[in-house]
């Protein structure tokens, strides 16, 4: 059986090593065989940004080569797919190759678009990107008082990060000595702090208790970066010294180009992770790249790719999968420098989110280091 | 005018009334969304963000299994 692999982030790396464990020696038989497709040679540990954007961490901390993360026997290219055939088996890449397959995995994962909303881009910080994150840092840093506004888009990556980077800056402006010059304003999209229930009602004490200001139904609609301030669906305006966004997210150009999936997330069977429609019998979807209603972060990928993985190995082995995913998805949340709690949930069980405690953020910052093993699929 | 239904049942993060707000800005004006919810706050809250924002109500049901079905049409 030849497995394609299109995308080398988590979804993808975390699949590819998992299967390749299992089906060590059809691959060594030559009766299966696992090509992995990525636009590029680094593999980075996106969570980690936000400690970038707090001085804590540095981007090449959260960088390994791609292929160093692999099993041996999967083959490599940095050569990122342009066309998807789907009736056909085969995709084609930037460099003009053709590959075939009998199953493909997509898992291309989601990009911040702040230029999606007018006047974001210019006149806001984020911890999406590398570059971002450091920007992020360097204005935070210079940042001598005054309000910060945290603005969140929809859909977006890592739905922990509204909360994250408010704690976190929170300490940080604390340690500097500005608290008292500063007001922190934090805005989001429905009627509660968050959009999990149970971690909405632990946060918004916490906020009450910081004196952290907040305002609920706010979806961005503009800013206005020569007067500061941000402009909301719902009518009302927020001035700003230090705009702080959570941008709206898509999926990748690819996606969309090739009719995949509106704003490139693919349609996919919330069990099967298969795609939905008349080519999707041998097309599995992963991580942000579906349609899912769960959460768009590197721990669905995970949960959603070993689920997989065992699937293929299966069929590999007996021709039939074996396991359902049940929308498992764990996140840390940190609540601040040195304190952290966690949720953790399915399509059944909301998460029960306990009091943030050093020991959970100690162990946070243990699997910051730890995730090379998850990507290898160890973990 | 396009309808469209969102499955969002067992959704607990983004939750429905996410879902139901991000698929709202890949509408026209005219279009129609069907919610598929689990979540008993999304009879209240979906309504109170539609009005807000001033989008329209078109009909709101519980089926036999317990799921809602929200239709929201796009004003604006």
């Amino acid at each position: 059986m030849r497995i394609l692999v299109v995308g080398g982030g988590m979804g993808g790396t975390i699949f590819a090593n998992h299967l390749a464990r299992r089906i060590h020696h059809e691959m060594k038989t030559g009766k299966a065989r696992i090509t992995m497709l990525s636009a590029s040679h680094e593999h980075v540990y996106q969570p980690g940004w936000l400690y970038v954007a707090m001085g804590r961490a540095t981007p090449d901390e959260l960088v390994r080569e791609q292929e160093s993360l692999l099993e041996p026997g999967i083959e490599f290219h940095v050569d990122p797919v342009e066309e998807f055939h789907l009736a056909h088996n085969h995709v084609k890449c930037k460099s003009g190759k053709v590959h075939e397959y009998d199953l493909i995995v997509i898992s291309t994962g989601s990009r911040a678009m702040p230029e999606n909303i007018p006047g974001l881009k210019e006149n806001s910080v984020n911890c999406y990107t590398a570059d971002n994150a450091v920007e992020y840092y360097k204005q935070l840093s210079e940042f001598k008082g005054g309000r910060i506004v945290i603005t969140v888009g929809l859909p977006h990556k890592c739905p922990m990060i509204p909360l994250e980077v408010t704690f976190a800056m929170h300490d940080f402006i604390k340690d500097r000595g500005l608290l008292d010059k500063t007001e922190f304003y934090y805005t989001y999209p429905i009627g509660r702090v968050h959009s999990l229930e149970n971690v909405a009602k632990w946060a918004a004490p916490e906020f009450d208790a910081k004196g952290i200001k907040y305002e609920t139904l706010f979806n961005m609609k503009e800013v206005d970066g020569k007067n500061a301030k941000v402009l909301s669906e719902e009518g009302s305006e927020v001035a700003y010294d230090l705009l702080v966004a959570v941008p709206p997210h898509k999926g990748q150009e690819v996606i969309e180009k090739n009719g995949l999936g509106e704003n490139g997330w693919i349609p996919t069977n919330r069990h099967s992770l298969h795609m939905e429609g008349e080519h999707g019998k041998n097309v599995i979807v992963l991580g942000d790249t579906t349609n899912l209603p769960i959460s768009k972060a590197g721990s669905t990928a995970h949960f959603e790719a070993e689920t997989a993985a065992e699937n293929v190995a299966a069929v590999v082995k007996m021709g039939r999968p074996v396991k359902s995913y049940d929308g498992k998805v764990f996140c840390f949340i940190e609540a601040g420098k040195d304190r952290a709690t966690y949720a953790m949930f399915n399509y059944q069980n909301p998460p029960q989110p306990k009091a943030p405690t050093g020991s959970v953020h100690a162990f946070k910052m243990a699997y910051n280091k730890l995730y090379w093993a998850t990507a290898r699929g160890l973990l | 005018m396009a309808e469209r239904t969102v499955d969002a049942r067992g959704s607990f993060c983004p939750g429905p009334l996410m879902e139901l707000i991000s698929n709202m800005k890949s509408m026209q004006v005219g279009d129609t969304l069907e919610l598929l919810s689990t979540d008993a706050g999304s009879a209240k809250d979906v309504p109170e963000w539609v009005h807000k924002v001033g989008h329209e109500m078109v009909d709101t049901n519980q089926d036999s299994e317990g799921t809602f079905h929200i239709k929201v049409r796009k004003a604006k």
